[in-house]
């Protein structure tokens, strides 16, 4: 039995994260993440969280109680945006490092100053080497499947590191959409209680975080390199599982939306990956054959599957983010994975900072101009420059 | 160029008159009868009490896709008549675009009456009628709901009573259902 709820992304957020019955929240509110919080204050009070929400002076302790948390080998939860996930930046690596699977919603905002509290991905783009996983939304049943996706993903035995759902700012956060809720047992028998390979016990005293050598150190890394690996395998997996169980299927590693014949393919994102797909039946009604991927992953970041693309296409890139000094964090990630192995062109557009609205007409002008061949092979500020 | 079932809706009103609950109660209201898509959000900016403010509703047969602001809406709802005076409350609507507005005056004594489809209801004056105040002030976005239907096949009154009946219970969700009777019985529309 499955039920329609119809609410905003925070909310859809909360309930998932509750039906993955966590054993501990421990999160501080920020805008535009306080809703999600709210939810499983909400939840606690109507009994349906059972776990133990831990009330926490900043983001910074937030993630340190959620890291002790999950050190105990409890299934672990938290959410936060902004200037709140660049707070728990020590305590992100820590938590990677650690090896634990704490889940985190965290809301895409603008990171000040000049203080908005709009969408924006830099934030999270900004966390992509402390070795979390990242995943990022595009709609309210994408955000409720992959939460709890996640916690499957995170807790697996081959993978055991935390997992980062990012979701764009009132555009998803704020903006209420139907979405499909199994029942609780179905969600159980995807999601089983946690079981840890080791943790913190008070009858078998262990030390974690203890000091370690140069070449013992360099094994943590490759082993978290090598999870990330494992975690690439595994994302489809889990996806397809989930698609047979529950019958929602958002992508793998990449949505792939009218990609058949396509001579260039359209990789954009979070709610402008949504959006694209308006603007992608436009243009193909208009004759233009291009097709979209829709980036869902970027930690472990889907190279194989970029670089396959690129073999029959060539590809527009939409960043809502800059690593100012170079250029869009995709745009480079994405060249790079191209790097020897493929011919294709790259085409590069910043577009959305700071919350600016982008419509289906703005990616249509986006595509246009690479597809005529008036951006030249570099990244274009879009509204800024020639386009 | 857009999904052609897609019906876009702009709310105008006040900070605190409730113009997202409003959003919100519609596309409830349009998921119970059967629209597949639909999705409401505020406009993203900072809100205050008595501050001109927007939300916006979509309804579609199929999912929608667009995460973007409204700019050319099929339908637009005033809530508070004394906005119009400061805010283009027909910027971008559609060429055979409705309009419904709150107000004790008739259609035809808006001058672009003649131009686009104009609904109106005295929502406040239901509003008191019905007792639905908070602090003292009638609210007025739950019974304009009530209008909603008559310019929008796709949403019943039935769905509307129904989705308040599930947001609140006893005397205020019993007034509030009243208050939608009387405002798809008192809606004066000129098209």
């Amino acid at each position: 039995m499955t039920s329609v709820m119809i609410d905003t992304g925070n909310y859809i957020a909360a309930k998932a994260a509750v039906m993955a019955c966590p054993d501990v929240v421990a999160a501080y509110p920020i805008t535009p993440q306080t809703t999600l919080v709210e939810g499983i204050a909400k939840y606690l009070g109507t009994g349906e969280f059972k776990g133990e929400y831990i009330c926490v002076e900043s983001e910074h302790s937030a993630m340190a109680a959620c890291i002790g948390s999950s050190a105990t080998g409890v299934r672990t939860f938290t959410g936060t945006s902004s200037h709140g996930l660049l707070l728990m930046h020590e305590m992100l690596h820590w938590a990677a490092l650690a090896r634990l699977p704490v889940i985190m919603c965290n809301i895409n905002r603008v990171v000040g100053p000049g203080w908005n509290i709009w969408a924006d991905e830099n934030d999270s783009i900004s966390q992509r080497d402390t070795g979390w996983i990242q995943f990022y939304c595009s709609s309210n049943q994408e955000i409720f499947d992959t939460v709890l996706q996640a916690f499957k993903l995170g807790e697996h035995e081959d993978v055991s590191l935390p997992v980062m759902i990012s979701y764009n700012a009132f555009i998803l956060s704020h903006t209420s959409m139907p979405v499909f809720v199994p029942n609780q047992k179905d969600i159980d028998d995807f999601l089983p209680k946690r079981v840890a390979k080791w943790k913190l016990e008070v009858e078998n005293p262990i030390t974690f975080g203890n000091i370690i050598l140069p070449h013992e150190y360099e094994k943590v890394r490759k082993e978290m390199q090598d999870a990330q690996n494992n975690a690439k395998k595994l994302i489809p997996i889990i996806a397809n599982d989930w698609k047979k169980r529950f019958g929602r299927f958002h992508g793998d590693l990449l949505e792939y939306y009218k990609c058949d014949k396509a001579d260039y393919i359209l990789l954009s994102m979070g709610a402008i990956g949504a959006e694209s797909k308006v603007a992608i039946d436009n243009l193909q009604k208009n004759g233009h054959k291009v097709g979209l991927a829709r980036i869902r992953v970027i930690r472990p970041f889907p190279t194989e599957e970029i670089l396959k693309l690129s073999k029959k296409a060539d590809l527009i890139v939409i960043d809502r983010n800059i690593s100012v000094g170079n250029e869009g964090a995709i745009f480079n990630e994405i060249k790079g994975a191209l790097y020897g192995k493929s011919d294709s062109t790259v085409y590069g557009f910043i577009a959305g900072l700071g919350g600016k609205d982008v419509t289906f007409g703005d990616i249509e002008k986006m595509c246009r101009k690479a597809i005529e061949g008036k951006v030249k092979d570099h990244q274009v500020w879009y509204g800024f420059e020639e386009v | 160029m857009t999904s052609r079932n897609l019906v876009e809706i702009v709310f105008h009103g006040r900070g605190g008159q409730g113009a997202v609950t409003a959003a919100n109660l519609l596309v409830a209201a349009a998921l119970n009868d059967g629209n597949k898509g639909v999705q409401a959000f505020p406009f993203f900016g900072a809100e205050r009490r008595g501050a001109p403010v927007r939300a916006f509703a979509r309804i579609s047969e199929e999912e929608i896709h667009l995460r973007s602001e409204i700019y050319e809406p099929d339908i637009v709802i005033v809530l508070d008549e004394s906005i119009m005076d400061i805010v283009d409350v027909l910027k971008g609507l559609k060429k055979n675009g409705k309009i419904l507005i709150n107000t004790r005056k008739n259609p035809k004594e808006f001058d672009f009456s003649n131009k686009f489809d104009v609904a109106t209801v005295d929502a406040t004056g239901i509003a008191l009628k019905h007792d639905i105040l908070v602090g003292g002030i009638p609210v007025v976005n739950t019974p304009i709901l009530g209008s909603i239907p008559k310019l929008l096949d796709r949403v019943t009154l039935k769905s509307i009573q129904k989705t308040i009946k599930e947001k609140w219970k006893g005397d205020l969700s019993q007034k509030n259902v009243k208050a939608t009777q009387d405002a798809f019985d008192q809606v004066e529309v000129k098209s």
